[in-house]
């Protein structure tokens, strides 16, 4: 418990909480318009993000080169996600349009850190996380985002809900659909670049996706699978963060790594249940 | 009856889906308590209407008014749309209660109003499924998954309701709640353009019919008796209901309570 005295691990448990609880909102929402790869999408772009604000960083010879990544990987995942909607929206295949971006971002994140003068070992902080660097800048930028994501997402659930459900029918009341579904995908964008620093662009969309996958399995409504969702994605992070404090572990493949087995836990003991069940029946 | 009274009114609508022209310059209105059937075989294009009326899909030419005037989104607000199916979405369970109470939100309302739970349960009442309101929506029949449809369209106390075939594959449980809850829509000046392959249950309450084959309309009139002839191409609409004939047949007549 002395641990909790320390103001790194402070940090690191506060933006865990706040990632874990506000990824699975917007992840919800992606599910649930079968759009669950966006998140990598975005990830590869946001990469790009950050090695073009480390190439500004350089060329305005800033003394801390990579103070830019964060608002670098802000806009070009924005970018991402308005450009993957719009060609969506135009009826392009969006696995096509998100592989491209994928594929795009990575490369280009390499090119452009190799240009700056970097190495893609500094790209590793940003492919993996790097939760034990956070400082209290990181904190507040997180804290802002989150509030950010949780109210839109929490505030706008019905609207979000119905458009996500039934896209013609909330065409049919007059829901502005496309400004709808285009606040999802920026809202995605900026969790994508909240929890890079705890997961890492490559394992981001997992902590949007895992959570609502595992609540999925226990509720049966769109609004407590949401929360249940969130509840998981908070205890997932704090306790990956927690095990790591005092294990030789990375983060943010520690929550995935979690996430993937509760998950699994979850769908054995369900299918155990049904099959007792059945047994009782017959 | 002038044009700007009628609560909606189409003219000349053209539409095309993927680069394929589906409608042809087609016209429909309907009055205040009128009910229309929109008929015509498969591939005719009377989906494609329908939801070129509720503004799912954009018009290619044409012009559509609600309430005398072009179809904005605060018209739409008085407009209830029931498609052919419920939407699964991506697999995320959905309460009836909350697929009812979307019906709520529209044009300037993207949160429902505070008495949201009350009205769903009205609506659903209406159509004698109020138990159903916790529910699941993706484990229930597809009878019970339509008269949830139709509620979230009813929950809006619309003034003008569309449905596309409300009765394809439902139980006659539900085809008589339908029919009830139709008579009273009526009764209260709801205008309702419904499409249908058979007019079944709902023949009594039918007043005209709008027959669709390639995507023009064929026949407007009295409701045929035997959709089967009208969807053949060449039939002669105009001559076969110069005298139309009261139904006698063409399923079980359900009237609903006066």
């Amino acid at each position: 418990m002395t641990l909790l005295t320390d103001p790194l691990v402070q940090r690191m448990l506060l933006v865990g909480l706040l990632v874990g609880v506000a990824a699975p909102i917007v992840g919800t929402y992606l599910v649930q318009r079968r759009m669950a790869l966006l998140g990598d999408g975005i990830g590869h772009v946001a990469l790009a993000g950050v090695a073009a604000g480390w190439l500004a960083g350089s060329a305005a010879g800033l003394a801390q080169r990579d103070a830019l990544a964060v608002p670098g990987a802000v806009l070009f995942a924005i970018a991402g996600a308005v450009i993957i909607e719009r060609m969506r929206a135009k009826g392009a295949a969006a696995d096509v349009v998100m592989a491209i971006l994928f594929y795009g971002g990575i490369a280009s994140g390499v090119l452009l850190i190799g240009v700056a003068g970097g190495s893609n070992a500094s790209l590793l902080g940003y492919l993996f996380g790097s939760i034990s660097t956070v400082t209290w800048t990181d904190v507040w930028v997180t804290v802002v985002l989150a509030i950010l994501i949780v109210g839109i997402g929490l505030g706008l659930r019905g609207a979000l809900f119905a458009v996500t459900h039934d896209q013609e029918f909330a065409r049919s009341t007059g829901l502005p659909v496309q400004a709808l579904n285009m606040i999802v995908a920026v809202l995605a964008a900026v969790t994508i670049t909240v929890a890079m620093r705890v997961v890492g662009v490559l394992l981001v969309s997992a902590l949007m996706i895992l959570p609502v996958a595992i609540a999925q399995r226990l509720t049966t409504s769109f609004s407590r699978t949401m929360h249940a969702a969130m509840a998981i994605g908070a205890s997932l992070t704090l306790a990956g963060i927690w095990v790591t404090l005092t294990q030789n572990l990375q983060p943010g493949a520690l929550i995935v790594v979690l996430g993937v087995g509760v998950y699994i836990v979850v769908t054995v003991v369900l299918a155990a249940r049904q099959g007792v069940r059945r047994g009782a029946n017959s | 009856m002038e044009a700007a009274d009628r609560v909606l009114v189409a003219r000349d609508v053209h539409v095309s889906l993927n680069g394929t022209p589906i409608l042809h310059g087609v016209g429909i209105d309907v009055s205040p308590g009128e009910v229309v059937a929109l008929m015509g075989g498969n591939g005719s294009g009377k989906s494609t209407l329908v939801r070129a009326l509720v503004g799912a899909i954009p018009l290619a030419g044409g012009s559509v008014a609600l309430f005398g005037a072009p179809a904005t989104g605060s018209a739409r607000s008085r407009v209830g749309y029931v498609p052919q199916r419920m939407s699964v979405g991506g697999g995320i369970a959905a309460t009836v209660d909350e697929v009812v109470r979307s019906g709520l939100l529209g044009h300037h309302r993207l949160r429902a109003p505070r008495d949201a739970r009350s009205r769903a349960a009205q609506a659903l009442a209406q159509l004698d499924i109020q138990d159903l309101i916790g529910r699941d929506v993706s484990r229930l029949s597809g009878g019970q998954q339509q008269r949830v449809l139709i509620a979230r369209a009813l929950v809006r106390r619309p003034d003008i309701l569309l449905l596309d075939e409300p009765m394809a594959g439902v139980d006659l449980q539900s085809q008589v709640a339908f029919a009830h809850a139709l008579s009273h829509l009526k009764e209260d000046g709801v205008a309702i353009i419904i499409v249908l392959h058979e007019l079944g249950a709902l023949t009594r309450h039918i007043d005209r019919s709008v027959v669709l084959e390639g995507g023009r309309v064929t026949h407007e009139g009295a409701p045929p008796q035997d959709l089967g002839i009208h969807a053949l191409p060449g039939h002669d609409h105009e001559h076969a209901h110069a005298d139309p004939q009261p139904p006698t047949s063409g399923g079980v007549a359900l009237d609903g309570p006066a």
